[in-house]
């Protein structure tokens, strides 16, 4: 049984031994086999699987939103009817937004934050496997109702009383109320994770001012979600109950509110968007610097840049309601919150600037990815300072010009943040470099197919295009634009084509990648190529935010990190517990096995999702049931976690 | 400020071929458009500016000084982190005096054109539906109250006073050329007001999506002297002429077959589910914005609404030839 003494013990210092490294592995690995595989709690697998999982969900939501771009190349198109059009924007909407645009940034973070923070996994593991499974159960049971032709119709934020059964009577929302209920859950255990780990999970000596900005980008936005899916759950809980138990909250005919749904949608939807720009926005204030070879300006401005763009968000979610008749004083102040929040954005800006004019660039495919998005980021982001101006934003609200800031704002922000991300860290992924070649045909197809697609819409938009039309009359002065918009989003889409080309050809045929194949600074670096399932044999001790590069940066010999020797950690699968803000040593954590309980809790949840959804309180129940033995087992004590032991005697407790 | 307005409206328009698009924004007519188009304006100089700025500096950054090629793996050299931080304080403090200025200018134009001076003489109600707009012109006098449909006559020169509601979802009035949008929400009504400042026809659309119709919701605003529209008012009060022969028969089917749906004003037709039908032959186009108000088109509405407005809520009546002949010919009567 073990002891208390057990994680409170001093452990030794040493350097990694084949005996060790051995042993840690048999320790860590997951196991074989298909069963083995869905067991998995490493954090790389659930990365990688998150990874893979988004962009597929970007691929499906590309096709759609091609679909109907044929549909309004040009006007009186009939290739669509209304109610498929309907259907097809407000998925393409919806699978962008909830099933690409979070999710891709929950894989690389999973995938990247322990080892950026020289740790050996997530704080909870198994809550990891959980967040992984219930978004892919989440984003399955989204598309089920797709699949059978009563996909969603009411658009991504799906205002009511459009959204009420009065005028939606098909199970078309039901099923989307449940599945963002079932997607709320994944992200909010997935952010506590994030919050626990950047807590107690840091190395020795990673104190907070030394943590890449990608851990603040990830930690802000999941602090942020824990406060804002509430919201939009509740939200979709309450139309449910509308829509199937006769309460009247959004009933506007019974002495509901119309308005209540907008409120409570925005004030997670705005908040969303920034928690789905912010960690990209990390990753390139990681990545940029490894290209400009020296460290980023300004790294304290931009961590708490980071921060008040969170906290500020919060303070903007009417800037999507000007329109719905709020008092003008509401308005001014929300007004000037919305064009003042802009600041923050900009210290970023002239951050990454400055590190790339005082640097020296090397021209590779993700530098040109994360320099193209500082362009996009400012294009997206004076758009969005322009709807910020009440008197501005009662014109172009709901027009084009709406659609072209959203899609700079996410494709320019986070997809082109992801495709440099992809190429940067594929060779840790992987262990094989990508093609470089292929690479820049990329980029170049990405970045002018975008801004060939996008831009017009600007000027649609300016020439009054109304949002979500499935068509439009000739007199209008539209189809010039539109034709060049649709054959933009297909160039972009082949783009996207080339970047899975590489992908899959580098997976197979790739040269070998070295440990460091960019000579970045960051932990990551240090292990192999792809790492091994412990990350790290030893548990490294940092003394700076750039650990690999601090002999060339002159840092004294006697103030380095320490990689190659560190506390040794191999009594059980264990972790390093830490100190909040400095980092210091502080309890060793017994780290749980593989187990498919996630994925079982996963599966009964959804089966409650889908009793609800047929309003069948016996489906209801079983899920009820099973749910709760998947809990129960969960937490069930075990011995090997200490769970069960008996504390020491004598020993007085410290830490 | 004038000339560079009229440079960029020109240069936007030959692009997009859109010399006449009619939802355009980037001029107005009017007390309440006027003041948000020089902001407009503004707002995109500005945003030109910056992106041109930033992207300029930019370019500068990458070719000023390249580095060595990339070699996987291969050691090299680094810059030493001291410099930069001046770029943080000059960027961020020129953004942040550009951004309290726009605030301040927003501030200003949202104060001028909140109301309208002098105080509006009319007030017009309108209430949204899937997928045409109903409109009241509202009057102390309950005798000259009256209700027509996507076709708003408004006296030229002069503010008029607005209340939206929402009759089933939500809705959204909008009219560029004389005022930004404003939700036609259920459960509650929005007040505002526009103004047109020269005679003509403007074109208007539904701007939040409703429904499968969406795309097919527009209206006209009519902008007149205030004489003509004064007799265009008291023509809307008037009885309709009784029709004769083949109109006749006309009516007795209208009032069968559609009047519980439809009214005209003066017969016994008074449903209230669809548009107000009283004076239609005055209207410029049906079904809502969509269709030229003429023969053929009308005939053709009236035997087969779905194959031209795809969901709209009027059913594809069953009607014999001399039926649907004996309901146009009266229909072409309410003048």
């Amino acid at each position: 049984m073990t002891s208390i003494d057990d994680y409170e013990r001093s452990p030794s210092i040493g350097q990694p031994s084949p005996a060790l490294t051995e042993k840690l592995k048999s320790l860590w690995e997951t196991k074989p086999g298909f069963i083995g595989w869905l067991g998995s709690v490493d954090h790389k697998e659930i990365g990688l699987r998150y990874i893979v999982t988004a962009f597929a969900f970007l691929v499906i939501g590309g096709i759609e939103a091609l679909v109907f771009r044929v549909q309004l190349a040009w006007s009186n198109m009939r290739l669509l009817t209304p109610e498929q059009y309907d259907q097809l924007f407000t998925m393409h909407g919806m699978t962008m937004i909830f099933l690409y645009a979070g999710p891709i940034l929950s894989g690389f973070s999973n995938y990247l934050w322990p080892l950026l923070l020289g740790s050996r996994d997530m704080a909870l593991p198994r809550l990891n496997a959980l967040s992984y499974w219930i978004f892919l159960c989440a984003g399955l049971f989204l598309y089920s109702s797709f699949l059978m032709g009563f996909g969603p119709n009411a658009g991504w934020f799906n205002y009511v009383p459009l959204a009420a059964r009065a005028y939606n009577n098909g199970p078309n929302i039901d099923i989307y109320s449940l599945g963002m209920i079932l997607l709320g859950i994944s992200t909010t255990v997935g952010a506590i994770n994030f919050i626990v780990t950047f807590l107690r999970l840091r190395c020795p000596g990673m104190s907070i001012n030394r943590v890449p900005i990608l851990i603040w980008g990830t930690l802000t936005a999941n602090a942020a979600n824990i406060f804002a899916i509430p919201s939009v759950s509740l939200a979709f809980l309450l139309l449910w109950m509308d829509r199937n138990l006769g309460t009247h909250f959004f009933d506007t005919t019974a002495g509901g509110s119309a308005m209540l749904w907008q409120h409570l949608f925005w004030m997670f939807g705005h908040p969303w968007v920034y928690a789905i720009v912010l960690p990209a926005m990390g990753m390139v204030s990681d990545g940029l610097p490894v290209f400009c070879r020296r460290p980023l300006v300004g790294y304290t401005a931009v961590a708490l840049a980071t921060v008040a763009t969170m906290v500020l968000g919060f303070g903007v979610w009417v800037h999507h309601m000007f329109a719905t008749g709020l008092p003008t004083i509401s308005l001014s102040f929300f007004s000037a919150a919305s064009i003042i929040i802009t600041v923050p954005s900009s210290v970023a800006v002239f951050a990454w600037l400055a590190t790339i004019w005082t640097g020296r660039p090397v021209f590779t495919t993700p530098f040109l990815f994360f320099v193209s998005f500082i362009l996009l980021f400012t294009i997206g982001g004076v758009s969005g300072f322009m709807t910020g101006s009440v008197p501005v934003d009662w014109q172009l609200t709901d027009t084009y010009f709406v659609v072209a800031h959203l899609h700079y704002v996410l494709i320019g922000i986070n997809v082109f943040p992801v495709a440099g991300a992809i190429y940067f860290w594929f060779p840790k992924f992987t262990g094989k470099l990508m093609d470089e070649r292929l690479g820049r045909w990329n980029f170049w197809t990405m970045f002018i197919g975008f801004n060939l697609g996008f831009f017009p819409m600007h000027i649609s938009g300016l020439l009054g295009m109304p949002r979500r039309i499935y068509t439009y009359p000739d007199s209008m002065g539209w189809d010039w634009l539109n034709l060049i918009t649709t054959i933009g989003s297909f160039l972009f889409g082949f783009g996207v084509l080339l970047l899975i080309y590489n992908v899959i050809r580098s997976v197979r045929h790739g040269p070998t990648a070295p440990a460091n194949p960019w000579d970045a600074p960051t932990l990551e670096w240090t292990t192999s190529s792809p790492p091994p399932p412990y990350n790290f044999a030893v548990i490294p001790v940092v003394a700076s935010r750039h650990p690999l590069w601090e002999e060339r940066l002159n840092q004294s010999e006697g103030s380095r990190s320490q990689i190659e020797t560190g506390l040794l950690l191999d009594h059980g699968k264990e972790a390093l517990g830490t100190t909040t803000l400095d980092a210091e040593p502080n309890i060793i954590l017994k780290m749980p096995d593989d187990t498919l309980v996630p994925l079982y809790l996963a599966l009964s949840m959804t089966v409650v999702a889908t009793g609800l959804g047929l309003v069948n309180w016996w489906v209801v129940a079983v899920g009820g049931a099973l749910t709760a033995t998947c809990i129960l087992a969960w937490l069930w004590p075990e011995a090997r976690l200490g769970e069960t032991a008996a504390p020491a005697t004598g020993e007085p407790r410290h830490g | 400020m004038r000339a560079v307005q009229v440079a960029i409206l020109s240069t936007v328009f030959l692009w997009s071929n859109a010399r006449a698009a009619p939802l355009q924004y980037l001029t107005g007519a009017g007390d309440k458009a006027t003041p948000v188009v020089f902001l407009t304006w503004g707002l995109i100089i500005i945003s030109i500016s910056v992106i041109l700025i930033i992207g300029l500096l930019l370019a500068g950054a990458i070719w000023r000084r390249p580095g060595e090629d990339w070699t996987p793996g291969a050691r090299t050299a680094l810059k030493s982190h001291e410099g930069g931080l001046n770029w943080l304080w000059i960027g961020v403090g020129i953004s942040t005096l550009v951004l309290l200025f726009s605030v301040v200018w927003t501030v200003k134009v949202l104060a001028e054109i909140q109301a309208p001076t002098p105080k509006p003489a009319v007030t017009i109600e309108i209430t949204g539906r899937q997928w045409w707009w109903q409109v009241r012109y509202l009057s102390d006098d309950n005798a000259r109250q009256f209700v027509t449909a996507n076709e708003i006559h408004i006296p030229v020169g002069a503010p008029v006073r607005l209340k939206l509601v929402g009759g089933d979802v939500i809705h959204s009035f909008w009219v560029p050329q004389l005022a930004g949008k404003m939700d036609a929400i259920p459960g509650q009504t929005n007040e505002t007001w526009f103004e047109a400042s020269a005679p003509g026809v403007y074109r208007g659309q539904c701007t939040e999506y409703c429904g499968l119709q969406h795309a097919h919701m527009s209206f006209l605003v009519v902008a007149q002297p205030a004489s003509e529209f004064r007799r265009w008012w008291d023509r809307q009060l008037a009885p309709p002429a009784p029709p004769t022969g083949r109109a006749q028969a006309g009516q007795t089917g209208f009032q069968m077959r559609c009047g519980s749906c439809h009214t005209v004003r003066g017969t016994e037709a008074a449903g209230a589910l669809g548009p107000d039908l009283s004076h239609l032959m005055q209207r410029a186009t049906i079904a809502a914005g969509q269709l030229p108000n003429n023969g053929p088109v009308l005939a053709h509405w009236i035997s087969d609404p779905q194959s031209m407005k795809p969901g709209a809520l009027m059913p594809t009546p069953s009607l014999t030839e001399t039926e649907l002949a004996n309901i146009h010919a009266y229909l072409k009567t309410l003048d």
